[in-house]
């Protein structure tokens, strides 16, 4: 006590006038940062914002300068002409039927390899990992058309399962849940539960996937994204009417002569706004999931 | 025999996951490189054997140079745009983590990231159209002429530039900011005491410490910018989707070639000069990060 009031000395008033200009200066680079920053997340939104308040006008307001953000007379008119025109439902089923059955292959195969690739070192899995890493660099687009004449020859193009075949294995989801594994799941855990005489497949159904729950959440978030909004492939394999996901109906419905943008943007955003909600809903998750594949050793 | 059983365990559980991963990975992956040295058409029988001379002819062919200049200049542009401006937003965004708004900017930033391609595409789609856009409604405002975006063939790749780059920022800026929280807080400390600005230690500390992190956004960035082709195809096909308005990309030419052409080999060629750029690209990314760990 008494040495601290040794050692204080009164700061002056000129120290204390410097220090509210300092904190003054601080709290105004801080704003100005904001505004900053509340601009640039404004311009990155505001083609989606528009893209939605188009859906709900006019064609003669869609002229009119400068463009409205909350139309002045609403209308649905365009999503019904859209609905009407395409099989827009279908197709958003479709792709939601595809997105689901794909993030269930994925984290299927992820979380068991994963956990294999953890905590079981043979030197032939060591050699499995390492082609399982080799090939993860290699874009899809490379190696896409082999695929399709094998989709081809299996008789599922134009059905969901023609989709499926592209995505049915992650090697990234494999690498993410096998870091998890080596670094949240102790040995000693695995080792008592099979000294007290469980089975390995017991083991993995009741104490691994419990442990790995917050990663495969992440994995199925992006697994889900990824199989949603894919194009090139579902773009020739799925080449009827009723078999298009909505990423490629709505590709080739703009395509069309007689499409005007109101009704382009309708269908836009019907895709648009359900899947801008399961972002922000599953935010958390994703941003997990986006992170790590940055933190690759 | 404990350890034998485990190991039976493992391959048994590993082979469903390996079955798949050979038959739509593996498989597809040897067979573009096979297909790639044969004159392997759709509509003829006999699929010869024919070496190199799918790759020399690629090199004479102008439609698919076409398609590698469009695609490496898009690939480089998008890299160009995105990664200073990532840098500048991740950094004040981890500058004002602790404010109510840092969820707010990264949601913002990154939404357009996983929106799907093609309706997001829509609405730029509308943004430089000729005649309805709010682009040239804004440059004529200001006395500049209205340019027609998607039809001038340098102006459309421009346009797929801006499109890639808006969707690719916010995965770099996330990156960017998991690399600022990972960075020790005690050197900014340092700094501070030495008398370091903001923007100094931004310049001097943070851009070299954050140089591996610039390196793997900068190699995802531009591996996607390769495969380009759904931003193409919406932004850059007119009305009746005539192939010679189109700006020509990589994967495009790649898909006409196998799927209008039927000259499978020949696409496959293609899909191997991809494939090597690709390689090239992550071969420089680690080499450069193993000189680093030597320095």
């Amino acid at each position: 006590m008494t040495t601290n009031s040794a050692n204080y000395i009164e700061p002056t008033t000129e120290e204390l006038s410097e220090g509210v200009r300092l904190r003054r200066k601080k709290r105004a680079i801080n704003f100005a940062i904001d505004v900053f920053l509340v601009v640039v997340s404004i311009l990155m939104l505001l083609p989606l914002v528009f893209l939605v308040a188009n859906a709900f006008k006019t064609p003669a307001e869609m002229l009119s300068w400068p463009p409205t953000i909350i139309p002045r007379d609403p209308t649905i008119a365009n999503f019904s002409a859209v609905l009407g025109e395409t099989p827009l439902l279908r197709w958003i089923g479709n792709s939601i039927a595809f997105a689901v059955m794909s993030t269930i292959a994925i984290v299927a195969t992820s979380a068991i390899a994963g956990y294999i690739f953890g905590k079981f070192r043979f030197r032939t899995l060591n050699i499995l990992f390492a082609l399982f890493l080799a090939t993860a660099i290699v874009p899809f687009e490379v190696y896409m058309i082999p695929l399709y004449f094998q989709a081809k020859s299996l008789g599922i193009l134009n059905s969901v399962w023609g989709l499926l075949l592209g995505y049915l294995v992650m090697s990234f989801g494999i690498f993410l849940i096998r870091q998890n594994v080596i670094h949240s799941i102790p040995d000693e855990l695995l080792e008592a539960a099979r000294i007290d005489g469980a089975g390995e497949f017991w083991i993995f159904l009741h104490i691994v996937l419990p442990l790995l729950r917050g990663a495969l959440g992440a994995l199925a978030v992006l697994a889900f994204f990824q199989a949603w909004t894919a194009f090139a492939w579902p773009m020739i394999v799925a080449t009827t009417r009723t078999s298009y996901t909505i990423e490629v109906g709505l590709a080739l419905f703009q395509t069309g002569f007689t499409v005007d943008l109101g009704r382009l943007s309708a269908a836009s955003a019907t895709v648009l706004i359900p899947s801008i909600l399961l972002f922000v809903i599953l935010r958390r998750n994703f941003v997990q999931g986006v992170a790590s594949t940055g933190l690759k050793e | 025999m404990l350890k034998r059983k485990r190991w039976i365990f493992a391959i048994l559980a590993i082979l469903p996951t390996l079955a798949i991963f050979a038959y739509v990975r593996l498989y597809p992956i040897v067979d573009t490189l096979r297909l790639s040295l044969f004159k392997w058409d759709i509509l003829s029988k006999n699929k010869p054997f024919v070496g190199l001379a799918n790759f020399r002819e690629l090199m004479d062919d102008h439609l698919f140079l076409d398609a590698l200049v469009n695609t490496t200049i898009i690939a480089f542009g998008v890299l160009v745009l995105t990664i200073p401006m990532a840098l500048i937003i991740a950094a004040l965004i981890f500058h004002r983590t602790r404010s109510r708004m840092a969820g707010f900017y990264e949601t913002a930033i990154f939404i357009p990231h996983v929106v799907s391609l093609v309706p997001a595409a829509m609405a730029w789609k509308w943004i430089f159209d000729a005649r309805l856009g709010p682009l040239n409604a804004l440059l004529t405002f200001f006395g500049i002429p209205a340019q027609s975006w998607l039809f001038d063939p340098v102006l459309s790749v421009i346009c797929i530039i801006v499109l890639c780059s808006w969707q690719a920022l916010g995965y770099a800026v996330l990156i960017y900011i998991v690399g600022f929280k990972n960075l020790p807080v005690s050197l900014y400390e340092a700094a501070k005491l030495d008398g370091a600005s903001g923007p100094q230690s931004f310049w001097y500390l943070s851009i070299p410490m954050l140089k591996p992190i610039t390196l793997y956004v900068s190699v995802v960035t531009l591996v996607s910018g390769f495969n380009v082709y759904a931003q193409a195809f919406v932004l850059a096909s007119d009305a009746q989707g005539a192939p010679g308005r189109q700006v020509r990309v990589l994967v495009l030419d790649m898909l006409e070639n196998s799927f209008r052409n039927y000259r499978v080999g020949y696409a496959a060629s293609e899909a191997v000069v991809l494939l090597v750029i690709v390689l090239a690209l992550t071969l420089i990314q680690f080499s450069m990060l193993r000189e680093r760990g030597k320095a």
